[in-house]
């Protein structure tokens, strides 16, 4: 009995080990296909901010016979770790009548890459057929990929960092022909690593144009440059979204700031930092600007100790500019905390949609301009009462819920939280809460209040009406 | 009152009279709240000044962790590195009051945050003060003196400098214990109620709780008591009113960490407690009169005295020699320089330092009680028309508390409640004896009509209820079970007062111009509390304002200083500053600091005031050794500040000569003078404080010249070597230095560690595919 037994589990046991090995095929889609091949690469990487943008322009043909439905992506862990975003689109008509088709990518997992290079995915509109070609148009961009050398730096020394890429892109397809243009916020470049073709003008540095360079073809180089922009790092941001179908929805916004740049070192002197502005603390930035919705209302900018002072508000009817100034200019390393808080109307985000359900819209993002977040966290508090809410974002966010006690709740108001890391400007595009919401709970809480009134009144009558007192 | 023979409209008119007065107490209310709001719509809603800090970061501390961790608190971040007992040095009072409320309002799920709670707490309780206030006045003088004192309270520039939305000090909720404790204390006295002399323990109590002040109501209530007895107004009530509160009240005290034995121990105490043996005595002399006939009685008075003066002098030697043989006569400081006010500045020159603990102005006087410093008289005459229990002690506290005003600013603070309560009864007599004098004369009302139709409602008030004794209490508010005993008496009462009016007739057009004085006089002072809450006491101190022709200007120096801390310097790091800025760094910076404003340590203070009046190496050698890692000093010589560090460097130098002699004040003063431009003594041009608070400050305009002292400064150039600037606030108002660490020894090998690593960098490449 006990042998049949043994026996019957390793036959299950293997059938299982068959079909798991058949479904890890499956799943870890065949190697990149070596059919594809780039014709013409142009890649332009702008070192202007302290965000690093690429510009990539492919042209790919397919020379293989099976069509090709997406097209990869290859990085190298290290900016693979930095990348904030990947955006592609693919280039339709000729000149002039050029038009952009956006494409979904997402990163895919290859184990078995050389030197763990990790991908994304492009996928294509419609699968390229065999001899086509199509323009790819992508722009990704990268965080924290500028590094300060020296990475400490006096408040009279300007900010030097050193950038790390390769000369030739890395691609698992064969290029035929490549160029990459870097360019630098000023001309002051201390060194670069030379690839021939090498060229150097003014703020621009461009390396190639190489020709037929193989899959995984990779040249390191490091470029030294000056930047001395505000390299503003906001560490944690946490945006609370309250809406109250009163007629307003409250955004509140806790910022961790941060000089990600090099390290201010030694003495910080006043008086250098206010007679010789463009000398003194370059590098370092004293304020910032946050764009706001238009008719924003009851703007406060505040920290833990009390009001900033120190903040100008500019609104139209497009969009509201809020310049704020941190209590104390910012060098490498200092840090600041503060509180953003506004109402905007509700009519102008909040929406009915088809199916009876309420929708938010509302910008993801940090309203900051030009500034890395490396981790957002966004909570949308619906009003109390409100049921099924579901998120749609253009991209993908961790999603939770919670429960928030506000103003004379009872059951709690359910809080959506959307948490995402390393997030850039180009995040800013709205995305949508759906829920439910029967409006009879807008009086809750008046009717609440009204009755525990009304019985603190009756209780009072009843007191005085009647007499507790042992003694007649 | 004359038309109480028909009992229906009666009833009417004190229901309508009672809803009114009601009113007008919930409207003095919400002006005692609002009226503090200056500081909050001018400024914002923020914790004010010194003290107040240290009481929120408590506060924060409380909600934070519990009672429990509260009461065991010890914190380190304060009086490096001895620390601090906060849970029992600490009046909890307010903080304990504050924790509450907001431990309320978030089960209500009202989320507000313990700042606003805080800052709001001194509004809301000196609404409080200002009922607390009705309730005593009319337990003095009548319904009408309680609404009028109670507004006068409410704006009094005096509270309000100490209650301002934001000012979350002891004494936000101490006047309203020490205002109610007393209420309680006269409707104990009044109506001889052991419910009201419990209440009036458990007030005290709370009084105890909040701030050291209670000494004066543990002192004034057995004054007043010993009064009574002397003057022969001995009752039961009396006793009642004042054995439970003793009794009581010194075991609920002793409960109080911070005074703990001191409830029995300390000579601030002792009058109650001679006061409760001698109403025992009284008591039981009174006993002994009511069984003894009066020869038998003659005689036991005689051997009772006799054997008890011998007792009482034997037992007064033993105290005497008790109390003699402590070196400060079981005093306090504080206590000590009221009773002596040369005290202080002879012997403890910390307490003298404090600009509130100097004595007051004239002009003081004006600004912080107005024209009820003219009323105060009349009302202490309107107390003798008749003198009862309660007006006598309404005429002690006066008496006591204008003496206290007279020692210490800050105790203005006590004269306050008094001063109104006296102008209260003062305003709202004359009003009556005007009023009653018009309406008796007018033509068309005839004189047995019903005197009724009062114009505002103080004066139907005061129609209501008259002078007369200690029993008039018990009738103004009467209870629904003794209505019908009551009636009798008013009737009878209303008798004798319609011949009391008609003798208290003053002519006509005296008297209506005296009534538009009175309003005059009122207009004048609520135009001027107005402006004194509006402008004088509603800087919170830590943002400062200054208008000038281009518009409001912001200097908020301060916060960004403690902002620059907080966020850029190490969790551990000490910063050392003069004791002012302690609290303040604690609370905001979150930094350790040495010395704060609990100045419970001389020799530490003193400590820093010679490291701060030393040359910087002496200076920096003792900061060292107390671990700081930072000096934070203020300078207002760059934008005008005059309370900057500067101007207090001489108590600096006369603490810290007080434990250091090698620290003498004359090295620096120049002929008895204090300077600091080129004529100053050598010593103060090289003392930390001098350098840290011009280091580079010739650079701004080249002359240096400082705006505060109005002086080009004495020495311009000169270099730190033990110091480094770290941070200078945007008006210079606040400079902090670091020390630099000793000087390193090793330093060749260094240089050479650094260029390996250096050299490591470039030498890798090859390793990583990616570089």
């Amino acid at each position: 009995m006990g042998a049949t037994a043994n026996f019957r589990k390793a036959i299950i046991f293997s059938v299982l080990f068959f079909y798991s090995m058949l479904l890890v095929k499956t799943l870890s889609s065949s190697p990149p296909s070596s059919n594809l091949q780039i014709l013409t690469a142009e890649r332009r990487i702008d070192l202007t901010s302290h965000i690093v943008r690429v510009y990539l322009t492919l042209k790919v043909e397919n020379t293989g016979e099976a069509p090709a439905a997406e097209v990869l992506l290859a990085f190298s862990p290290a900016q693979f770790d930095h990348l904030a975003l990947v955006k592609a689109a693919a280039a339709v008509g000729k000149k002039k009548k050029k038009t952009y088709l956006p494409l979904e990518v997402n990163p895919s997992d290859h184990p078995d890459a050389p030197n763990g290079t990790k991908y994304y995915s492009i996928s294509l509109l419609k699968p390229l057929g065999k001899a086509e070609s199509i323009t790819l148009e992508i722009l990704y961009m990268l965080t924290h990929s500028l590094e300060p050398f020296p990475a400490e730096i006096s408040q009279s020394e300007s900010q030097l960092v050193y950038y790390h890429d390769s000369a030739v892109i890395l691609s698992p397809y064969h290029i035929k022909q490549q160029a990459s243009m870097v360019k630098t916020p000023t001309s002051k470049v201390e060194s670069f690593t030379r690839v021939e073709p090498t060229d150097r003008s003014g703020t621009e540095l461009r390396y190639g144009p190489y020709e037929d360079r193989h899959p995984y073809s990779y040249s390191p180089v490091i470029i030294h440059l000056e930047n001395n922009n505000a390299f503003a790092v906001v560490e944690e941001l946490e945006r609370e979204i309250e809406i109250s179908h009163w007629g307003s929805i409250q955004v509140t916004e806790h910022y961790k700031l941060a000089h990600a740049g090099a390290r201010h070192r030694g003495i910080f002197s006043r008086v250098e930092y206010q007679s010789r502005p463009s000398i003194s603390g370059v590098s370092s930035f004293k304020h910032l600007l946050a764009e706001l919705p238009p008719r924003v209302h009851s703007v406060y900018y505040r920290d833990d100790i009390g009001n900033i002072s120190s903040s100008r508000l500019r609104t139209n009817s497009k969009k509201s500019e809020l310049l704020i100034e941190p209590r104390y200019p910012l060098f490498g390393g200092w840090k600041a905390t503060f509180i953003i808080g506004y109402g905007v109307p509700l009519q102008d985000f909040l929406f009915e949609s088809d199916g009876g359900s309420r929708y938010l819209n509302y910008t993801f993002g940090c309203p900051l301009s030009e500034t890395v977040v490396d981790k957002l966290t966004i909570k949308v508090v619906l009003p109390e009462g409100s049921k099924n809410p579901s998120v749609k974002a253009p991209f993908t966010v961790e999603q939770s819920m919670e429960t928030k006690y506000s103003y004379l709740d009872v059951i709690g108001r359910t809080v959506v939280v959307l948490e995402k890391k390393n997030v850039v400007p180009e995040h800013n595009v709205p995305f949508q809460v759906y829920y439910n919401f029967n409006p009879m709970f807008m009086l809750a809480e008046p009717l609440m209040l009204v009755s525990a009134f009304f019985l603190f009144f009756i209780a009072c009558i009843a007191y005085l009406h009647m007499d507790l007192s042992i003694r007649k | 009152m004359a038309a109480l023979d028909t009992p229906q409209p009666s009833t009417l008119r004190h229901a309508f009279g009672n809803v009114l007065s009601l009113f007008i107490l919930l409207l003095i209310g919400v002006l005692a709240f609002s009226i503090r709001l200056f500081s909050v719509i001018k400024y914002e809603s923020v914790i004010h000044e010194f003290d107040p800090y240290f009481n929120y970061r408590v506060t924060q501390f409380l909600t934070k962790n519990g009672i429990y961790d509260f009461w065991n608190w010890f914190d380190d971040r304060t009086w490096y590195p001895l620390g601090r007992v906060i849970g029992g040095t600490v009046f909890p009072g307010l903080t304990l009051t504050a924790g509450t409320l907001w431990r309320i309002l978030n089960t209500l799920n009202i989320p507000l945050s313990v700042e606003t709670v805080c800052v709001f707490t001194a509004p809301i309780f000196s609404a409080f003060a200002s009922w607390a206030t009705y309730l005593l006045t009319k337990e003095v003088k009548g319904v009408g003196a309680g609404l009028t004192a109670a507004a006068l309270l409410a704006m009094v520039p005096s509270y309000i400098s100490r209650s301002v939305a934001g000012s979350y000090d002891n004494e936000a909720v101490a006047i309203f214990a020490l205002i109610f404790t007393f209420y309680l204390y006269i409707k104990a006295l009044n109506t001889g109620s052991l419910f009201y002399a419990t209440l009036n323990a458990i007030a005290y109590f709370y009084m105890v709780c909040s701030w050291g002040g209670y000494t004066f109501i543990i002192n004034l209530i057995p004054m007043h008591v010993l009064l009574c007895i002397v003057t022969g107004r001995y009752s039961s009530r009396l006793y009642i009113a004042y054995a439970p509160l003793v009794v009581l009240g010194t075991l609920l005290a002793s409960l109080v960490p911070v005074v703990g034995f001191n409830a029995v121990m300390t000579s601030e105490h002792f009058a109650s407690f001679l006061v409760f043996i001698i109403i025992h005595v009284v008591a039981l002399v009174y006993y002994i009169k009511g069984i003894l006939s009066p020869q038998m009685f003659k005689v036991a008075v005689t051997l009772v005295v006799s054997i008890g003066l011998i007792v009482c002098g034997a037992v007064l030697a033993v105290l005497i020699a008790l109390v003699a043989s402590s070196p400060t006569k079981g005093w306090s400081g504080r206590s000590l320089s009221l009773l002596d006010p040369t005290y202080a500045s002879k012997y403890i020159p910390i307490i003298a330092s404090v600009s509130e603990h100097q004595p007051p102005t004239w002009p003081s006087y004006f600004m912080d009680i107005n024209v009820l410093a003219f009323l105060v008289p009349a009302g202490i005459i309107a107390c003798f028309l008749p003198l009862s229990d309660a007006s006598s002690f309404a005429v002690l506290y006066i008496a006591t508390s204008v003496y206290f005003s007279g020692v210490m600013v800050r105790l203005m603070l006590v004269l306050a409640p008094a001063a109104c309560i006296m102008s209260g009864i003062a305003l709202s007599e004359a009003f009556g004896v005007f009023t009653r004098s018009i309406k008796f004369q007018l033509p068309g009302v005839s004189q047995n009509s019903p005197v009724n139709a009062g114009d505002t409602g103080t004066v139907i008030q005061n129609d209501v209820v008259k002078t007369e004794k200690s029993e008039d209490s018990l009738k103004e508010r009467p209870s629904r079970k003794n209505k019908k005993k009551e009636k009798d008496k008013t009737e009878r009462a209303s008798v004798v007062r319609q011949i009391e009016k008609r003798l208290l007739v003053l002519p006509l057009e005296a008297s209506v111009i005296a009534i538009f004085l009175l309003v005059l006089l009122g207009a004048f002072y609520v135009v001027h509390c107005v402006w004194a809450a509006a402008e004088a006491y509603s800087a919170p101190s830590i943002v400062l304002t200054s208008r000038s022709h281009d518009g409001l200007h912001v200097f908020d120096d301060f916060r960004e200083a403690y902002g620059w801390l907080r966020h850029n310097t190490e969790v551990d790091d000490k910063v050392a500053s003069w004791w002012d800025y302690g609290y303040q760094t604690t609370a905001m910076a979150n930094r350790t600091v040495i010395v704060d404003n609990n100045t419970w340590n001389n020799t530490h203070i003193a400590t820093v005031g010679t490291a701060m009046s030393s040359p910087e190496k002496a200076a920096w050698e003792i900061f060292n050794s107390l671990d700081v890692k930072y000096v934070l000093v203020v300078f207002g010589g760059l934008v005008g500040y005059p309370s900057d560090d500067i101007n207090k460097f001489l108590w600096m130098v006369r603490i810290g000569g007080g434990v250091f002699p090698h620290i003498k004040e004359p090295d620096y003063l120049r002929d008895g003078q204090y300077r600091i431009d080129s004529q100053a003594t050598p010593t103060m041009l090289n003392c930390l404080m001098y350098k840290l608070s011009y280091y580079r400050f010739v650079e701004t305009d080249g002359k240096g010249f400082d705006r505060v002292r109005n002086t080009e400064i004495g020495k311009k150039y000169f270099k730190l070597t033990h110091f480094e600037e770290v941070f200078t606030t945007h008006h210079w108002m606040v400079r902090i230095f670091k020390l630099k660490p000793p000087k390193n020894r090793i330093r060749g090998k260094t240089k050479k560690a650094k260029s390996k690593t250096s050299s490591k960098r470039s030498g890798t490449p090859k390793k990583n595919p990616w570089h």
